[in-house]
């Protein structure tokens, strides 16, 4: 890129990471053989965990139902592989605290039995309200991470009157490429599911968003897009975060999100590549998502690409298929720049998970931190126009309400700020740790309203239950008084 | 749990191969051209008071760390003290003697550094900090100004000369070599009752590439300005500050001289004399001390540029530059709090957009 491209077209936010996107992106697709146990969690996406409608071994086809949703906002699981189901129970998950949670396990029994299937031979001719149904009851969520149930965001978007639809194909985060690969791969899977998801909340337009890094997927793409000119792609500069919602929605339309508001009020609504090929499974094949395409890449990986595989395979199998040169100094699941660390490989593939890195130990090297120097590259690198920098100082003193006055609140943990930093300041750790602080405090501040409420409450029924006895008492006493003072007036009329 | 891999590490689980210490390394490259020009043009003398003032910065530095039983070598190891004493150099004139060097690195990296908590915490630059000390302390070695004398020229002195002149004061012999700067001889030539018009008739040496009276580094004011003009391309620093700053001197400059020449001195004179481009790309720029926004860092410019002008033309000191700095350093918290970047989603009071909109 020229120098005057460079200074003037280019976003001022945001950071330039080596993507160390290729060789793995180049590599072709790798189908995974189903393993031989599978560890589904009941809690792959935002919302509530799903309730097990199966029983300990029971025997189960690939695709059906193991665990419903339950609650306005969640998403069911289905199971990856016919045969039995060997467990319901913890399972580590993929959390940096290594605790468990609830998961079924199944025992495959290799022969991949799919249920009967309820295909749509024409999308478009079902009602919007039917292609979020059977997108819910596929359980398909967003993919590109957030893994908040796409069905939901229909709703949403049909009620809000978008116009828009943006297809997020930015996978701005190094090393993966997953949403590339499904563009190069499955571009008509792409296209279709993004013309089901426009017809479900009645977009007029699509926007594929894609970083101009992926000249191949790009390509794909517009092949397969030629024939739908409502479905536009759009190369977008690589830049990291361009795949947040909020970048990539000012990138492609020029609207900012407001503050405390969703996109859909702006009139777009944002889906990824991948979600949008799994819409595309759900409704025209009527299959559930139950795999997915994973990056598997870092430097202790020996041949490192994409893989299809089965969900709730674990971390630990999709490497020994790629194989190690060197035990990982680091796995993480997702990127490097928002992924979450993993202690152990035996943490099972879950729906958002778009890679598994394993570092070897070069990569894994944490520089030592320093003090700030105010240098303010954070403040240049931020994507939401906040100053790291003062939030971080404010929360180092333990002054978190100061931090909030900074707009801690808009942080989208990026990791923009933390990468740049040329004093190595864990940034992001900090506003982690603050917004965990004061999540507690506001636990802590409601449960005591709750308590305190419920004193009130019982010392005014305790004042209502006296002053009522009071008022019983006096009406008692006056009963007595006027019926002695009858009784008196009768004795001393009687003589008279 | 077998197998268990490290510890949990926040993301990101990248990071750039930027650090302070590189930065450090870069701001004294582009430094570096200036100074060699310093010393070509002042000789030994020059030399050797450069030593002692990056010497004592460090030193300085060292016993504050040690003082407070921490490691010393790895925060000396990133340059910022040696730096503060670089430029603490540049601005002195270049055959004062030994001890000036010694207490102004002291002083610069003692007090006006470590006593704040060291890099990052000080709310003064602490190089000027150090020059102002010394200006106001020792008035007579910190205005004692030479005429260049390059080092290789007959009458320069040699190694052992220069150690000499550095460690027992100007000789006699040397006299003839004494001289005022430009600002200061208007300066003074104004307080006599002579305008400018007839001043400048004889005014000392004012060659265009640097060969002149002044401090050390600062008289090669394109070199200056070549080095900070890297530090741009190189996005060390960003040009909001040094832009601000040289408009801020030639702006009032430019106007007042045009109405009245025999009373106010030209924009370029301005901007080439004294430490107005060393100010403009080297001092104001000092992260620590400037504002973190580029529009706050436009008002600290164009503020540490017009008090300068108005230190140099009004006050009574013929050179403004390091008060102007210190002046803005105590604004910078201020001018931080006041000017913030918008905030992507809501307006610049902080207000969510409206949907609508």
């Amino acid at each position: 890129m020229g120098f005057f491209e460079r200074i003037f077209r280019e976003p001022r936010w945001g950071v330039h990471p080596d993507n160390h996107k290729r060789p793995a992106a180049d590599a072709p697709l790798r189908v995974l053989p189903p393993p031989a146990r599978l560890y589904l969690p009941l809690h792959q996406h935002v919302g509530g965990a799903a309730r097990p409608v199966v029983l300990v071994g029971q025997k189960v086809l690939k695709g059906q139902l193991l665990a419903e949703a339950q609650g306005n906002i969640s998403a069911p699981i289905h199971a990856p592989v016919s045969g039995t189901v060997a467990a319901i129970g913890e399972v580590t998950a993929p959390h940096p605290s290594g605790l468990g949670f609830a998961a079924i396990s199944i025992d495959s029994d290799g022969e991949g039995r799919w249920i009967e299937t309820e295909p749509a031979l024409d999308p478009f001719a079902l009602a919007p309200e039917e292609i979020a149904r059977r997108t819910a009851a596929a359980g398909v969520v967003g993919l590109g991470g957030a893994t908040f149930p796409a069905a939901v965001k229909f709703a949403l978007g049909k009620r809000l009157a978008v116009s828009t639809l943006i297809v997020n194909g930015g996978e701005c985060e190094p090393y993966l490429s997953s949403d590339d690969r499904i563009m190069r791969d499955h571009a008509d899977q792409v296209v279709d599911g993004a013309r089901i998801v426009m017809h479900a909340i009645g977009a007029r337009e699509a926007l594929v968003g894609i970083e101009d890094n992926k000249p191949e997927a790009i390509a794909a793409m517009q092949k397969a897009a030629a024939a739908y000119p409502e479905v536009k792609i759009r190369p977008v500069p690589a830049r990291y975060p361009m795949g947040s919602d909020k970048q990539l929605i000012q990138t492609l339309t020029g609207k900012e999100v407001p503050a405390d508001a969703r996109a859909a009020e702006v009139g777009v609504l944002v889906h990824n590549v991948s979600t949008c090929a799994a819409v595309h499974q759900a409704i025209r094949l009527g299959r559930p998502l139950v795999e997915r395409i994973v990056t598997i890449n870092g430097g202790a990986v020996a041949r490192p690409g994409n893989i299809f595989a089965p969900l709730g395979t674990l971390a630990d199998e999709l490497l020994a298929f790629c194989g190690l040169k060197e035990t990982p100094a680091r796995l993480i699941l997702g990127g490097p720049m928002m992924g979450t660390p993993l202690l152990h490989g035996k943490v099972p593939l879950v729906k958002g998970a778009s890679g598994i890195l394993a570092f070897d130990a070069r990569e894994a090297a944490v520089p030592k931190a320093g003090p700030c120097i105010r240098c303010g590259s954070c403040t240049q690198a931020c994507p939401m126009g906040l100053l790291p920098l003062e939030m971080a100082a404010r929360i180092r003193a333990g002054d978190l309400d100061g931090a909030v006055d900074f707009a801690l609140s808009d942080c989208i943990a990026c990791g923009c700020c933390a990468y740049v930093c040329p004093s190595h300041i864990p940034l992001v750790q900090y506003f982690s740790h603050a917004k965990g602080e004061l999540a507690a405090r506001e636990r802590a501040r409601l449960r005591t309203e709750a308590a305190k409420r419920l004193a009130e409450a019982r010392l005014a029924r305790l004042a209502r239950e006296s002053r009522e006895k009071a008022a019983a008492a006096a009406r008692r006493k006056a009963e007595r008084d006027a019926a002695k003072a009858k009784a008196a007036a009768r004795a001393e009329g009687a003589p008279a | 749990m077998s197998n268990v891999i490290g510890i949990p590490v926040a993301a990101p689980h990248a990071s750039t191969t930027n650090s302070a210490g590189r930065v450090m390394a870069i701001v004294m490259a582009a430094l570096a051209p200036a100074t060699l020009f310093g010393f070509w043009l002042y000789g030994w003398p020059a030399i050797y008071l450069w030593l002692v003032t990056v010497a004592a910065a460090t030193l300085g530095e060292a016993f504050c760390l040690r003082l407070m039983g921490r490691q010393a070598s790895p925060v000396l190891f990133d340059g910022s003290a040696a730096l503060t004493g670089w430029l603490l150099a540049l601005s002195l004139p270049p055959w004062a003697p030994w001890w000036i060097g010694a207490f102004g690195g002291l002083f610069a990296t003692v007090l006006g550094k470590q006593v704040f908590g060291g890099l990052g915490q000080n709310l003064f630059n602490p190089a000027m900090v150090a020059r102002v000390a010394l200006l106001i302390s020792f008035p007579v070695q910190m205005t004692a100004w030479i005429a260049p004398l390059p080092i290789f020229s007959a009458a320069a002195p040699g190694p052992i000369d220069g150690l000499l002149i550095l460690l027992k004061g100007l000789p006699p012999a040397f006299d003839a070599v004494a001289s005022a700067s430009l600002l200061g001889f208007a300066k003074t030539e104004m307080s006599r009752g002579i305008d400018l018009l007839q001043a400048m008739a004889h005014a000392p040496l004012q060659a265009w590439y640097g060969s002149r009276p002044g401090s050390l580094g600062e008289t090669a004011a394109w070199l200056i300005a070549g080095g900070g003009v890297a530090l741009m391309f190189l996005r060390i620093i960003s040009w909001h500050i040094p832009l601000a700053m040289l408009a801020g001197i030639a702006l009032p400059a430019a106007i007042l001289h045009a109405v009245d020449p025999a009373r106010y001195l030209d924009a370029t004179t301005h901007l080439l004399s004294g430490g107005a481009m060393l100010g403009a790309f080297f001092i104001a720029t000092d992260y620590v001390t400037s504002p973190n926004t580029p529009r706050g860092q436009l008002i600290f410019g164009a503020g540490c540029g017009l008090l300068t002008w108005i230190i140099r033309t009004w006050a009574g000191y013929p050179e403004g530059v390091a008060f102007a700095v210190l002046l803005m350093n105590s604004l910078t918290p201020i001018i931080d709090s006041y000017v913030k970047p918008r905030i992507y989603g809501r307006d610049r009071k902080g207000v969510a957009l409206e949907p609508g909109k």
